[in-house]
């Protein structure tokens, strides 16, 4: 009985995260900046009573307004609503594309880090191969086999992104091998199956996490960034990147078509960045 | 230290193998036959299947790949479908346009960026610390393309300080020498050239360079704050020396590794990133070249233009790993 009340009082691992995430302030407005994009895109339907890809010619390019707050672009469509329902598409292909190479990266560095020999060596050249490529122009290289569409783009990020997870995963995994507590294990009989699952997978995952979240940046831009290169979602999808280069024409005309989709990438971005920065300072041990 | 360099270099023998692999699988799983893409639309089948045997595109994929490798170790990169150039020739003015842009924006970054770390982490919880980290986490989450564009809008547009695209002033076109204009200029003492060519290069250059500039402060600042808790820091300030002194001479120079390395990456980064700059600034770079040859389906410019960037990107990986040794004595190599 005694025993268990000493128990209780002692914080649960992830309380004490909470209170070191939430001493700081920056990022706590990461995760305000998160979450504000989180709702609009869940609530889109009701932010707006336009269709994001309704035109009408007859308002081209209008400068912003009470009945269009960001204005309307080349095609009349208005400029809020597709920024509004950008954001969909961009936390879609965020969070989707990470958890992708999360998944396949931790899978990989484990089986690299855990098994050791001649499979380490195989894995960790393909992803030395593929990190020796910079990033944005093997996504293009991989749009160009699958042809451009945002689904594409996706893949690409994702496959882009393993080899960061992969080598994170590895390098922990070689550490946490090491530890006593797996002798241990492995001397009362444990699989390794059990091993992994139990021991090595729940003690290597904090770094991904940290990662995670600012790699869900990194993939927003890239996403973007080959919607704004042609290879990515395609017209007359509301994505960002690709509304950007639709703007580039109207640059003199209606600046608000450049102004707000940019604005609306760099504060998502942003928030992941800062809940990221926040994480890895409240995850990581030698921060305390 | 010889030994590691030889290892080392030993130790990219695989991964350049693995790169010419991967891009020739990539290329190969573009679908499309390339000999129709060659001829166009309206050629006759005869003409495809004497094109696809001419080019050896039905044999075997490990002959075609080990013919391709043969090309390449005599450095034939091939020929370009669009202009029917050799691209080891044609490649150059580009490859040079992207180097003098990646090189002055890695300049303006390490100036910018170190110095501001160091101030920042000199004068920690300043004011002028909180608006550099700000600023500097509004870098990093910057698309480049987006800040490319709300350049041209604000200098080029609105003020018309300076020139929205191109590298020189197409009525007084610069004669190359190196294809480096700022130096080819300069070296033909054109002033009034080299005024004209440094107008270009200004929004280019800064909009590539915000992101090394930017993640350049962060890693900086906290380095040198790392630094500056050592032994003998303190007695170097205990000795009297200048705090100036201080802080560039002893706390730089011990943090200087990971800085290093952040500048070794973010060269490589560049390369890649420059493929969106150049489009927006209509830069004749390498990355302009292979996206003009991605919308022709030109595939053996995308194909050794992919391999140069990538080659490249490796090779400044190996010089930076390389200087760590003689910038600090104590690594050895001994793996």
């Amino acid at each position: 009985m005694k025993n268990e009340e000493i128990v209780e009082k002692e914080k649960t691992p992830f309380r004490e995260f909470w209170e070191s995430f939430r001493a700081n302030r920056l990022a706590l407005v990461g995760l305000g900046i998160v979450f504000f994009f989180i709702v609009i895109a869940i609530f889109a339907p009701l932010l707006t009573s336009y269709a994001p890809d309704s035109q009408n010619l007859a308002d081209r390019l209008l400068p912003p307004s009470a009945s269009h707050y960001f204005g309307t672009d080349d095609f009349g469509r208005d400029l809020f609503t597709r920024v509004v329902y950008g954001a969909r598409l961009s936390l879609w292909v965020g969070f989707l594309s990470v958890l992708g190479s999360a998944l396949i990266g931790t899978f990989l560095g484990i089986v690299a880090g855990y098994y050791g020999k001649w499979l380490d060596t195989i894995i960790s050249r393909f992803f030395d191969i593929l990190l020796a490529f910079p990033s944005i122009l093997l996504a293009i290289a991989i749009v160009a086999i699958l042809g451009p569409s945002l689904q594409n783009a996706l893949i690409a990020i994702a496959i882009v992104n393993v080899p960061t997870f992969g080598r994170l995963v590895r390098s922990k995994v070689l550490s946490v091998k090491q530890e006593e507590y797996i002798l241990a294990a492995r001397a009362i009989g444990m699989g390794d199956t059990r091993i992994l699952t139990h021991h090595i997978l729940p003690n290597s995952i904090a770094p991904v996490i940290v990662q995670g979240t600012l790699a869900i940046a990194t993939a927003i831009i890239e996403a973007a960034a080959l919607g704004f290169l042609g290879m990515g979602a395609q017209a007359p999808m509301p994505e960002w990147g690709k509304m950007l280069a639709d703007s580039r024409q109207y640059l003199t005309d209606a600046p608000g078509t450049l102004f707000f989709p940019g604005f609306a990438i760099m504060f998502t971005v942003l928030g992941f960045n800062l809940i990221g920065d926040g994480l890895r300072d409240a995850l990581d041990p030698k921060m305390k | 230290m010889f030994s590691y360099t030889t290892k080392r270099l030993f130790s990219l023998i695989p991964v350049l193998l693995g790169m010419t692999l991967v891009v020739f699988f990539i290329i190969r799983a573009i679908p499309g036959n390339p000999a129709q893409v060659i001829l166009g639309q309206r050629a006759t089948k005869e003409a495809i299947e004497a094109l696809t045997e001419q080019l050896g595109l039905n044999k075997a994929w490990y002959i075609q790949y080990f013919n391709y490798l043969k090309d390449l170790a005599h450095l034939d990169l091939g020929t370009s479908l669009r202009t029917k150039a050799e691209i080891s020739q044609e490649i150059f003015p580009y490859l040079a346009a992207t180097f003098e842009l990646t090189f002055v924006a890695m300049f303006i970054a390490i100036v910018v960026g170190v110095n501001a770390g160091i101030i920042s982490a000199w004068f920690s919880k300043s004011w002028f610390d909180y608006v550099a980290m700000l600023l500097a986490l509004v870098g990093i989450s910057l698309p480049i393309f987006w800040l490319g564009l709300m350049e041209q809008w604000t200098f080029s547009i609105q003020l018309g300080w300076l020139p929205t695209t191109g590298r020189e002033n197409v009525r007084n076109p610069v004669e190359a020498i190196t294809n480096l204009y700022l130096l080819d200029t300069l070296l033909r003492g054109r002033m009034d050239q080299f005024i004209d060519v440094v107008k270009h290069i200004i929004l280019p250059s800064f909009a590539l360079a915000t992101i090394p500039m930017a993640i350049l402060a962060r890693m900086t600042r906290s380095t040198v704050l790392e630094v500056m808790n050592a032994d003998y820091i303190r007695t170097a300030r205990a000795k009297g020396l200048k705090m100036f002194v201080v802080v560039y001479k002893h706390a730089l120079k011990n943090a200087f590794i990971p800085i290093l390395t952040v500048i070794g990456l973010q060269i490589g980064l560049l390369l890649g990133g420059a493929i969106l700059t150049e489009t927006i600034f209509g830069w004749p770079g390498v990355g302009r070249y292979l996206y003009d040859a991605i919308a022709y389906r030109d595939y053996p410019v995308i194909q050794s233009g992919v391999l140069i960037i990538a080659f490249f990107f490796v090779m400044i990986n190996l010089i930076v790993d390389l200087l760590y040794g003689f910038i600090d004595p104590r690594i050895k190599y001994t793996e």
